[in-house]
This record gives C-alpha cells, structure tokens and sequence, in this order.
C-alpha cells in the first residue's frame, strides 16, 4: 500500500530524515514514536507530499509520488490526513468543511455530499453539530470533525500527526475511540502518537525514530516491553 | 475675532459637490488599487523570482515615492511623452489609483500571510489544487484579516485625494479655495472643509465597523 525507499529530507541545510525504509500494508495500522525532532512528522508529512523529499521513492499503491507525471491532487484524495491542530476552516461550519472537498473536488452534488456528512458526523458521534461553526466546539469535537471531513474522500489511508496532542486530557478518549473504531473497519493508518493504549489496542508494528532514522520497529509488545535499541529504551523510560 | 460661518450658505451647494466628487475619485481609486494590489499582492507571493521582483519593485517605487510628485508626473509628465494631455479627471483617478495598489498590495500580501499554515495544508491534503485552496479557504480568510487596514487605506486615501486639487480637479478642497477666493475669507471656508472630510471619515469608518462585526460572526 505504502513503501518508501531511501527517503531523506533536508530543510537547508538540517537533514532531517536519513534514509527511511519501509513498507506499510493493506488494513495495517503503523504507531511511529520518537522524540521531538526525530523526524516523525516530517516522515508522515513526506507520504502526502506536505512535504517535498529532497531524495528517495514513496509509492502509493504502486504509484510513485516523486514522478512529476503522478498527478498529486488526485493521489492526496486517496490519502487522508489529521493534523495536530486540528486546521478546521474556521469560516464555515461543520457540514461545509465537510462538504466542500467532495463537491469541488470530486464533483459531488450537495445533497450526496451532505447525506454522506451526516453518515460520518452520526458515526464519530457529532450530528448535533452540523451547523456549528469550529469555535463552537471543543478540542476533541474538532479533531473528530477533522476526521470525518477526511474520511468524506473516502481515502484508502489515512495519516494521523499527533492527533491527540493539543487536546485536554478529558478529550483524548472520544479522539481515540474514534480512531479505533476506524482501525478495527480495516483502514490503513499511519500514526504518530505517544498513546501507548491505542497501540497496544489496535497497532499491528510501532516504529521508533530518532535523529532521522527508523532505529527499532516491531510488535507493541516487543516495542514496549522488550525494546533492544538503547535509545528506545531511554525514551520509552522517559514517557511511561 | 469676526468670524462669520453664515458667508458659507450660499456656497454651500458647492461644498456639497466637492465632497461628492472627492468620494466618487476615492471609491474609484480603491477599486483600481484593489485590482492592481490583488494581482501585485499575490505576485509577491509568486513561485516564479521575476514575478516576485517585478511587483516588489511596483510596492518600493510607489511606496518610496511622494504622492503629489505621482500626481505630476501623471499630469505633467506622461502628456510629454504620450503627445496627447490627461485631463484632470483621468489624471487623478490613475494618480490615485495606482498610488493606492501599492499599499493596497502590502495589505493583500499581508492578509494571506496571516492565515494559519495550516489552512492550506488541510486543503491540499484534501485534494485540492492550489488554486482552489486559494479560492475558497485562503482568500476568504484572508480578506477578512484585509478588512480593517483596507479600511484605512479608504480614509487616507480620501484625505489624499486633496492633493488632486495641485492639478486643477475640482473636488473638495478645491471648493475651499474658491470660496475663500471669492469672499477674501479663507478661515470659514476651510474649517468647512475639513469639517467636511472629518463626517465622511468617521461616517465611513462607523461603517467599517458594522461590517466587520458583521463578518465577525463565525469567530
């Protein structure tokens, strides 16, 4: 579904990735952990082209994203994301952060795209809100609406970049229900995030990374309870 | 102490007109620098570097440039060059016009700026181009942010339109001068004058803010 080859990012002159390696499956659900800076957003953020990498392949379902020819539009509506803050478009409320990609993109009619909306907004629990504005909700409502406007593209992978990080610790809960839920219907997800209970729940490998590099990946199990690397011993000494 | 505000009632009517005239120049003047500031303002933000330096070069010449010295040139200069004069009217509004895109350009620039990153990333990552992310998440955003500065863009541009009067056109300031010429008196005709530009721009900017609370709702 995903595989990336000798991948590496540079900002200026700050390598930020060296050389990543790996290859996500069909319905796998992928934990990335690591210290600030180690690369982890930028990783994720290099799978939808957010970012440009400055050297290497990332293939999505066999089409390779650095081939000027693979039309990117097309190929990020295949790849849903979630951002730490949520980036809710603050001028329109919910239903219409929800229904603009799918009619201006996708050429959706609006009924279609609205009923589609109020599936997803009943399925993270929110169909109340439909004609809340963003700052009528709070943090955790926010990230779910997030996830429902990306799920209205129907994508076959879905990216989370800390998407319980900026939430009150009484808002992570609903976020990760959500996304459990997601995980367990079989959609491939990427995900940053130092929630361990999510992992071990429902992640099939974590990933640890730092100064760039992938430097221990496996089971939770093993990445929690055995980790071999010194370095993920240390973090993970530092966050439990 | 003799003054006599009561000479001012019969010229009145032509107090009248100049406000009149010097709101029609502005609100035509703003348009043009809205147009030229849209194009030059987001030309500053262009990927391509020979679009970029041809709209900073437009913002640092007008902006480092005096107005009154835009405004001869126009008058006085471009009919040299042309062979065909500009009458004042023409003169005025492009004078203006194109004085007003300049900072009008900082302020575009500015608005888009001002929207959150993240906003764009959260449209592409929907798949959107960029040029739809500009139309319905960026822009939108941004010229709410573009509201209060464009605002007094309008009302310094209306105080600048006085300077029209250097070439001839009849507007506001103008009609000070002719009355004060007429009755030998020229502290009333003035103070009438500037009585005048302080409604309009305190009406204008009462209706600035109505707008922007208006457009504050979804905050």
């Amino acid at each position: 579904m995903i595989e990336v080859r000798n991948l590496y990012k540079n900002f200026g002159r700050l390598e930020v990735l060296k050389g990543i390696n790996n290859k996500v499956e069909k319905g796998e659900v992928v934990v990335i952990i690591g210290p600030s800076g180690s690369g982890k957003s930028t990783f994720l953020r290099c799978l939808n082209l957010l970012e440009e990498p400055t050297r290497g392949e990332v293939y999505i379902e066999g089409k390779n994203l650095m081939d000027p020819r693979t039309d990117v539009n097309k190929l990020r509506q295949d790849v849903g994301m979630v951002f730490q803050h949520f980036n809710l478009f603050p001028h329109k409320n919910v239903i219409e952060n929800i229904t603009l990609a799918p009619i201006k993109v996708r050429g959706e009619s609006p009924q279609q795209a609205r009923e589609r909306a109020m599936q997803l907004l009943n399925r993270v629990g929110l169909a109340d809100k439909a004609d809340s504005f963003p700052s009528q909700l709070s943090g955790g409502q926010k990230q779910r609406v997030a996830i429902a406007r990306a799920l209205a593209m129907n994508p076959k992978i879905m990216l989370f970049d800390e998407p319980t990080s900026a939430l009150d610790p009484e808002m992570i809960k609903e976020v990760l229900d959500v996304m459990k839920d997601l995980a367990r219907e079989g959609m491939t997800m990427v995900v940053v995030t130092h929630e361990m209970g999510f992992a071990r729940e429902v992640g099939d490998r974590v990933i640890f990374m730092d100064e760039g590099r992938i430097l221990e990946e496996g089971t939770p199990e093993d990445i929690y309870n055995r980790p071999q690397n010194p370095r993920t011993k240390d973090f993970l000494s530092k966050i439990l | 102490m003799n003054l006599d505000f009561s000479i001012i009632k019969p010229y009145f009517n032509i107090f009248l007109l100049g406000a009149f005239v010097t709101v029609k120049i502005t609100a035509l003047a703003v348009l043009m620098g809205i147009v030229i500031g849209l194009f030059v303002g987001m030309g500053k933000l262009s990927r391509f570097w020979f679009i970029r330096m041809l709209c900073s070069t437009y913002v640092e010449v007008i902006r480092g440039t005096p107005l009154l010295v835009q405004i001869f040139i126009f008058y006085f200069g471009l009919p040299q060059i042309l062979g065909v004069n500009i009458p004042e009217y023409p003169a005025a509004v492009m004078a203006l016009g194109i004085n007003s895109g300049g900072y009008v350009a900082e302020i575009i620039r500015g608005g888009i700026l001002a929207v959150e990153k993240g906003q764009m990333e959260a449209a592409r990552s929907l798949g959107m181009s960029h040029s739809q992310a500009m139309r319905y998440i960026i822009l939108p955003q941004a010229f709410k942010k573009m509201i209060p500065p464009l605002g007094n863009e309008f009302v310094t541009l209306l105080k600048n339109s006085s300077l029209a009067t250097t070439i001839g056109f009849s507007e506001l300031t103008r009609a000070g001068q002719i009355v004060a010429a007429n009755t030998y008196k020229p502290f009333e005709p003035y103070i009438t004058v500037a009585a005048f530009y302080l409604v309009m721009t305190i009406g204008f900017s009462r209706l600035l803010g109505i707008l922007e609370r208006r457009l504050a709702v979804s905050d």
